[in-house]
């Protein structure tokens, strides 16, 4: 039973002092995921029928493949990013909110090494 | 913390107390798309794991987006890229201090609403040759 206003609890503790970074670190992949977007549109709108060996060949090109490579984890950094406001937002349970925000860092983490396994895989023309 | 109803103090009123405007439907929106993309992530790197795994596996994987339940999918995944892509220019907009007042917010709010559609219409236009 909490004997404290939800001001009084928090009173004098300070700030968690994540906050700054979390909010340029959204800002930093917001602005650099506009021209990655348009690289990932067009990458996509290309390939859209292509086979797998033309997304080999064209991913042995090393500027398409670390564009991709970049595109992919700037977008997860950022959604890892939203997300977790979206999580501390809505979900007041510790234990859920917690879980939550390990199951977001997971999410994103396996996002991320399947896509740069992907990419390096055909990018070495395997 | 949800404290405050357990002291028995009102609330202050939510959503549902207020008539629904467009820069709030655009709020709620640019939200909305942020989840869906953050789920629309598996099927792009599922295409990209399908072309990394075999040609037949690529193929089929190829073939479900292809088909009309895939090609609405991502039409639905194209606005709502390119729709918080959008917002998110507005929002930057916003962090440089410009566009607050109320007339330039409801402008933003039609101009990227509009930009949304009209280029996710000509992507899919380009994509089938129409365009």
């Amino acid at each position: 039973m909490l004997h404290k206003t939800p001001l009084g609890q928090v009173l004098g503790l300070g700030s968690a002092r994540a906050g700054t970074g979390h909010f340029i670190a959204q800002r930093v992949t917001a602005i650099a995921g506009i021209p990655l977007v348009v690289f990932l549109i067009g990458f996509i709108l290309v390939h859209r029928r292509a086979s797998r060996a033309e997304i080999v060949a064209s991913l042995e090109n090393p500027v398409v493949a670390i564009l991709l490579a970049l595109t992919l984890i700037n977008l997860l950094w950022h959604m890892r990013l939203g997300l977790q406001v979206v999580i501390e937002d809505y979900v007041h349970t510790p234990a859920r909110k917690h879980l939550l925000l390990l199951l977001n860092i997971a999410f994103t983490a396996v996002m991320g090494i399947s896509a740069l396994y992907a990419i390096l895989k055909m990018s070495f023309g395997l | 913390m949800a404290d405050s109803r357990q002291a028995g103090r009102p609330l202050s009123p939510h959503l549902q107390i207020y008539r629904r405007t467009l820069t709030m439907m655009m709020s709620i929106v640019h939200r909305a798309t942020g989840m869906a993309l953050y789920a629309g992530t598996l099927l792009l790197v599922w295409w990209l794991m399908a072309a990394a795994i075999s040609d037949s596996y690529f193929a089929m994987v190829q073939s479900i987006f292809g088909s009309w339940i895939g090609q609405l999918v991502l039409l639905g995944f194209t606005w709502a890229l390119i729709h918080h892509t959008a917002g998110g220019i507005r929002h930057l907009i916003w962090d440089m201090g410009r566009g607050f007042d109320l007339a330039s917010v409801e402008t933003s709010a039609r101009v990227t609403l509009a930009a949304s559609v009209l280029l996710t219409i000509a992507l899919w236009a380009i994509a089938y040759g129409v365009m």
